[in-house]
């Protein structure tokens, strides 16, 4: 991680009003390879409209989302066409829901679950499909003999490790996350974390994270943005905006945290 | 008072030309569903509506129709659509598959190899492969037009997970042009390898799903499969009991309630051709039966 | 000899804006530097801002003036005005912190907890793991600990553990606070013997030791920060 590599993702003065209604305003960060970003904040302080932003899931009132595809040349997302966007949304990029039935197929198997990307991608071996999809059901902790079990018969936390599977096995270069410990318990919870903070290391993914729990964004962050009614209030190092928040709201946030 | 008269093949002329656009383009695009302006046929949805409006529109005054319904020529409706194309055009029919210049057919395509200025006519009920994965129509078309049909093989893969191998039989997907997979109609998987390069013109019509889709002559049909599960055409195995044949698709057929059954040629055309070329086969079979 | 680490008129307050926003300067006018090979002490009574010092040259806290340069081998960084990428980098290559408390990650062995920053840094987990086991053995952690998570040992073991997580690396730089506050002589000893062996390789160490018997034994120099004291 030398700090003259380009970033692989540049949000640059991101709006978006809905109507009337600001969903967020100006929002401007670049996130390098192998880099987590925590976006925090409460209901309604748009960070799950950037979220969407960022994977061109939504286009943005003003402002641009750069990204660097694997042949090394940044584009303007907007510029894209769309075959092309989906098929990063395939490839490239993963997407965690914080509910995993939004992120899988819950009518097919958890093996046809992980391996519909790969045939997607013109992988045609049933064998060498299927043992990919093994692979990555053990890399979650899941039991490899429930392989061809639906994910309607599988909980919540496996599901979630299901979604994570699925959108890793294309080996993506930036994972966006949307609350993905939301819901869960804690004990299920922390099994989770853990298993991202290995993949996130592993993999050296590029991950932007949506979350309300601070513990959650200084287990798995680099860097923190907090959010604020649409607006980014600070941003920096995690372990610094945490320990020394200088604005009076991140000040309000990290002292609401009731300790255990 | 007077008998009723009909335009020629029932359609107005307009119908019919806006049924003719919708067959070029789909000819011009193969594989691909185009929309079309389905009308109210004098039988239900379900019936054959879109394959008679697609005969309709390409049918001539020197045409000779045949209709066949699962292969066979005498079932109730082969026999109601032959009618209706006799009243309403007064065309000649045959039960001939070599005679005929129009076959319109019901989930078969038949044994005699089809000729160049032939046209097979196909009743389609659901037109979208990819339905039953995904309900939204929105997201199918964009599947289409980008040409992202991994979920194709995902059903195909949860059939080999769950039974070991492909269990589709019959409407088994194929890739036209190495473009776009198309559903050939509930016709048995048999059928399939019919539709590669066949000289003939096949055109499909889903009359309460409102679409026209084509393969034009000569066209490349590839049926999916997975390089270590390659498509394999499905066949009961048997003989005809009344030709002998023993390359034609077969037909289950109880002869009494004793659970004595036989095999028959699913082409009756086929079948009958087999039989006065050889009537001792016929003889030696049904004192067998 | 250019220093390793140095510290030109830093300031830092803390404004609360939750009570009413009073402001509670802690130092101010920081100078010093400290040398390859050596070892500086800060000493003072308890809420003098040493904890502080140590935190804003690791980047986990902001200086609101002044500067923090650390000398590397691509040239030099100033942590006060440098991007949080760059801080992020000096962290993994250049300065080790080893904290007062270890903030015990859940259901990651003691082992992996030291290992981490040697995988990080691109070494196998083999040998990562190997040479925390044996950094963990001279700090007289028991093997059958090595495969628990930590947040159920005594305070000693995980500053031990919290000890070798940051050694192990052997970065140019190394900040210490308290390090041998919850340790038996033992173990005191070892700690005292392997800040001495580091010195030896040429690391600068910033340390913060209340105690004066180990503070005699590891000290080159003492900064006593009350001359640092911010006026209220």
């Amino acid at each position: 991680m030398t700090v003259d590599d380009e970033p692989l993702l540049i949000a640059d003065g991101l709006s978006k009003w809905y109507g009337r209604q600001l969903g967020c305003c100006d929002v401007s960060f670049r996130l390098y390879e192998g880099e987590v970003i925590a976006v925090v904040g409460e209901s309604g302080s748009g960070k799950s409209t950037l979220l969407q932003l960022l994977c061109a899931q939504l286009a943005p009132s003003a402002g641009r989302v750069l990204y660097r595809m694997r042949d090394g040349v940044t584009r303007d997302l907007a510029a894209l066409g769309e075959a092309e966007r989906r098929f990063l949304f395939r490839t490239d990029w993963g997407f965690v829901h914080q509910d995993a039935a939004l992120g899988l197929r819950m009518t097919v198997s958890a093996g046809a679950n992980v391996g519909e990307r790969l045939m997607a991608v013109g992988w045609r071996h049933y064998g060498r499909i299927r043992d990919t999809a093994t692979n990555w059901l053990d890399r979650v902790e899941l039991d490899r003999a429930r392989i061809d079990d639906s994910p309607q018969t599988y909980s919540g936390g496996m599901r979630q490790r299901l979604q994570i599977a699925r959108n890793l096995v294309t080996q993506p270069r930036l994972v966006l996350m949307d609350e993905p410990t939301g819901g869960l318990d804690v004990s299920v919870q922390a099994r989770l974390l853990d298993l991202l903070r290995g993949l996130v290391a592993d993999l050296r993914l590029s991950v932007v994270i949506v979350t309300h729990d601070l513990a959650v964004a200084r287990l798995l962050s680099h860097r923190i943005m907090v959010m604020k009614d649409g607006q980014v209030i600070e941003t920096g190092l995690t372990d610094q905006v945490l320990d020394d928040p200088r604005e009076p709201y991140t000040q309000l946030l990290v002292s609401s945290i009731l300790p255990p | 008072m007077n008998a009723p008269a009909y335009n020629f093949a029932y359609l107005d002329e307009q119908t019919k030309r806006m049924i003719r656009r919708a067959i070029l383009k789909a000819v011009a695009i193969p594989g691909y569903q185009v929309p079309f302006a389905s009308r109210e046929m004098p039988m239900p949805y379900g019936w054959g509506t879109g394959g008679v409006q697609v005969t309709a529109a390409v049918l001539g005054p020197d045409d000779v129709l045949k209709v066949i319904d699962q292969g066979a020529d005498d079932t109730t409706n082969a026999v109601s659509i032959r009618k209706f194309f006799v009243r309403t055009a007064g065309v000649r029919t045959t039960t001939s598959t070599q005679e005929a210049t129009v076959i319109q057919t019901r989930h078969r395509i038949p044994e005699m190899p089809l000729s160049e200025g032939q046209v097979l006519v196909y009743q389609v009920p659901i037109p979208e492969p990819l339905r039953f994965l995904e309900p939204r129509e929105t997201e199918t078309r964009r599947m289409h037009a980008l040409s992202e049909y991994g979920l194709m093989h995902v059903k195909l893969y949860e059939d080999i997970a769950r039974h070991g191998h492909i269990a589709t039989t019959y409407a088994y997907p194929v890739k036209v042009e190495g473009r776009y997979v198309m559903d050939p109609s509930p016709t048995p998987k048999f059928d399939n390898p019919k539709m590669n390069h066949c000289p003939a013109l096949q055109l499909f019509g889903a009359g309460r799903e409102k679409r026209i889709y084509a393969i034009p002559p000569h066209t490349e049909v590839v049926s999916l499969d997975f390089e270590d599960h390659p498509f394999e055409r499905y066949r009961l195995d048997g003989t005809c009991a009344l030709c002998g044949a023993t390359d034609s698709f077969l037909d289950e057929v109880i002869a009494d309630d004793r659970g004595g059954r036989m095999f028959v040629c699913s082409d009756t055309d086929y079948c009958e051709g087999r039989r006065t070329d050889q009537p001792s086969v016929m003889e030696a079979a049904s004192d067998r039966g | 000899m250019t220093p390793a680490l140095e510290l030109k008129d830093v300031a830092k307050t803390f404004t609360m804006h939750l009570q009413g926003g009073i402001r509670l300067p802690v130092v101010s006018e920081v100078n010093f530097s400290v040398r390859a090979g050596e070892c500086a002490v800060l000493a003072g009574p308890s809420g003098t801002g040493k904890s502080s010092i140590l935190k804003m040259v690791f980047g986990s806290y902001r200086c609101d003036h002044g500067q923090i340069v650390v000398h590397h081998s691509a040239g030099w960084t100033d942590v006060a005005s440098a991007s949080p990428r760059h801080i992020l980098g000096l962290r993994k290559r250049t300065i080790g912190y080893v904290s007062q408390f270890l903030r015990a990650v859940p259901r990651v062995p003691a082992l992996d907890v030291v290992a981490e920053p040697l995988v990080a840094n691109g070494a196998t987990r083999e040998e990562a793991r190997d040479s925390a086991a044996k950094l963990l053995g001279r700090l007289n952690v028991a093997p059958r600990l090595w495969a628990l998570p930590p947040a159920t040992f005594s305070g000693g073991e995980q500053q031990r553990v919290n000890i070798a997580r940051g050694l192990l690396p052997e970065l140019p730089i190394l900040l210490l606070d308290e390090p041998t506050a919850s340790l038996d002589p033992v173990n005191s000893d070892v700690v005292m013997e392997l800040i001495a062996e580091r010195k030896r390789s040429g690391t600068a160490v910033l340390a913060i030791v209340h105690d004066p018997g180990v503070r005699a034994r590891i000290a080159d120099t003492v900064i006593d920060i009350t001359c640092f004291a911010a006026a209220a």
